[in-house]
């Protein structure tokens, strides 16, 4: 398969770019992971339960089908159920272009490629959290987690949850649960009103959506419990309840304030992290954890592009803008004609960054969140390395994450230390770099040794046969 | 209200699958994990060091916490495979290999 511009991940920013670039006369094709386009915001549920009203779940739902509207009318290739695992750069000669190379799901055991000219990024990002005493129990899950099952599958984890830890999502997240009959116990988070006010000017933007979830959280008479986080997690084979306590000023937890909730379900989160294997292996430059992008969301590497949360946590709305604006800027790239942004979308994008920026500021976990992990708590959950395994690499001498790997085996596992990183930066006190990961996902040996099989003639690489489904 | 009242699902017929021994009924298009959760079972992994259990947590492929055997074919992201009428949805024991 050929086409002009390859975007990866079909949430607001791939779609976004997908679409303007192929407004612009631009031959693209839409590949993600997931059985159908729309990534995590929004993420709709699986055609075989025949939602005749599945916008009772979902927010900016005019977004969404405009978005899909503007897809089904374009000719757009969409290939969904396609796992990118690694994107190579090749040169045949005559121009310069890119490889993508994914497994066709759900079995993951046949691999296709996909030759492309340019390369749009939009990957999104994943859920940080935190590790504390019980994290590890069953019922215990990330509150995207909790969100994109309910979304897809239309199903929810237990009759009563307590949603906590810090950011953005916690609100989104409780008022779905109760909508979708989930008694929420609490919502549990760990910024004061004051720290928010402190960023009022930039976060003005996002108050009218706060005050809206607000509202439907008291209309299901759900407490929200601010400046308070959760100590631990406590049942047997699965969580049972949760002990929570209120926090001082300086994010320590104030004596004699904790209190037990039960809870069949404990949703979490602490932020967000992007996905930046696919940039990584390219080369790209990363700005601490995210792709590096310049005001056209180029990257430094010519012909890749990156846009949405793989660049920086923002949320949806900033996503599109992001998105929109790469897709011109690949258009004029291809067509040899002058960049015109639009201002509404520069416009947007400036101020839903500053939005972004104070939220990350404002919605911070605990300064003290290390002394409730006690030395008997999990850390890396694929290896069971403990919080006491990855103190003692620190006595023993490790200096950064790759020692404390090397050291404890935590960040080894199958997740590849995606889960536990910010946990083990945050107990040594490391800085939080992503691990160069060869592949984005476990890839089946047969399908690499495949590869293998092909490299020797691979210069210059012939345009293979059309595989899968198109 | 459930979430399937709320988004006004009207699925097409329910089929089962077998999870340890027993049926457990499934909607077409749900994923392993949703139909395990909606069947109340919120465990299918035994760790491999402290053999404690283990099901969703990031819900969206990336934790690799929900690996479950399916049809014999072990370490299966349940939040990710949708099930199928008559799968056999076994609890993963370690790595799920006999080694
Ligand atoms: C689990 C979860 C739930 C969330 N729920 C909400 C919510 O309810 N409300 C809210 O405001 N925000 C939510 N967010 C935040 C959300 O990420 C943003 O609001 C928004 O969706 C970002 O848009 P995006 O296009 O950058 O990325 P996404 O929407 O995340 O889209 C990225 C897409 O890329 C695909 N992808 C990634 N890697 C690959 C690969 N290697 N191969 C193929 N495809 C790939 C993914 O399948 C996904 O569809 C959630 C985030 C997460 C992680
Ligand atoms: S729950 Fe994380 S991979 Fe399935």
């Amino acid at each position: 398969m050929r086409t002009d511009l390859a975007v990866i991940g079909a949430g607001p920013a791939g779609l976004a770019g997908a679409l303007a670039a192929h407004a612009r006369g631009v031959r693209v094709t839409l590949v993600d992971a997931a059985p159908a386009p729309g990534g995590q915001f929004h993420r709709q549920p699986a055609s075989g339960l025949r939602a005749a009203r599945p916008q009772a779940l979902h927010h900016q739902w005019r977004t969404w089908t405009r978005l899909h509207a503007a897809l089904a009318a374009s000719t757009v290739r969409l290939l969904t159920d396609h796992h990118v695992w690694c994107v190579e750069r090749v040169s045949d000669g005559r121009a310069d272009g890119f490889v993508v190379h994914a497994l066709l799901g759900p079995e993951q055991e046949r691999s296709v490629e996909l030759h492309a000219t340019a390369l749009l990024l939009a990957t999104g990002g994943y859920e940080t959290v935190l590790p504390f005493p019980g994290w590890t129990l069953p019922g215990v899950v990330t509150a995207g987690g909790a969100q994109a099952m309910l979304k897809a599958g239309l199903v929810v984890p237990g009759r009563t949850a307590v949603v906590a830890g810090t950011g953005p999502l916690l609100l989104p997240v409780a008022t779905a649960l109760a909508a979708a009959g989930v008694s929420v116990a609490a919502v549990v988070e760990s910024t004061g009103p004051r720290r928010l006010a402190r960023y009022g000017g930039a976060l003005a933007g996002k108050l009218p959506e706060a005050a809206g979830y607000a509202v439907r959280l008291l209309r299901h008479r759900v407490p929200c419990l601010a400046r308070h986080t959760v100590l631990r997690a406590h049942g047997d084979d699965r969580v049972t309840g949760v002990t929570v306590a209120a926090l001082d000023a300086q994010g320590r937890v104030r004596p004699r304030t904790e209190r037990f909730l039960p809870c069949h379900t404990l949703a979490v989160s602490h932020g967000m992290l992007p996905h930046t294997d696919l940039a990584t292996t390219l080369g790209c430059r990363l700005d601490g954890t995210a792709v590096a992008v310049d005001d056209q969301q180029r990257t430094d590497v010519p012909g890749v592009w990156a846009a949405g949360e793989a660049t920086g946590t923002g949320g949806a709305s900033l996503a599109l803008a992001e998105g929109h604006l790469a897709g011109r800027s690949v258009a004029a790239r291809l067509h040899g004609t002058p960049y015109t942004p639009a201002p509404a979308a520069v416009a947007a994008r400036a101020r839903l960054r500053r939005a972004a920026d104070a939220l990350h500021r404002a919605c911070t976990p605990p300064a003290h969140w290390t002394d409730q992990v006690t030395d008997g708590t999990v850390v890396c959950r694929c290896e069971e390395v403990t919080a006491g395994e990855v103190r003692e690499a620190l006595g023993l001498g490790a200096g950064d994450l790759r020692s404390v790997k090397l050291l404890t085996r935590a960040g080894m596992g199958w997740c590849q230390g995606r889960i536990c990183g910010p946990a083990v930066a945050g107990l040594t006190g490391c800085r939080l770099t992503p691990p160069r990961r060869p592949f984005a996902q476990p890839v089946p040996l047969g399908v690499l040794a495949a590869q293998h099989r092909h490299e020797p003639r691979a210069e210059p690489t012939p345009p293979p046969a059309e595989e899968g489904p198109s | 209200m459930n979430p399937l009242e709320l988004a006004r699902a009207r699925p097409g017929p329910a089929f089962t699958v077998e999870f340890d021994g027993r049926r457990v009924p499934a909607l077409p298009g749900r994923t392993v994990a949703a139909v395990l959760w909606e069947a109340g079972v919120t465990s299918w992994r035994s760790t491999r060091r402290g053999g404690r259990p283990r099901g969703v947590f990031c819900g969206i492929g990336v934790c690799f916490d929900c690996l479950v055997t399916v049809n014999d074919r072990p370490g299966q992201r349940a939040c990710l495979v949708p099930a199928r009428p008559g799968d056999v949805i076994r609890t993963q024991e370690g790595t799920g290999h006999a080694d």
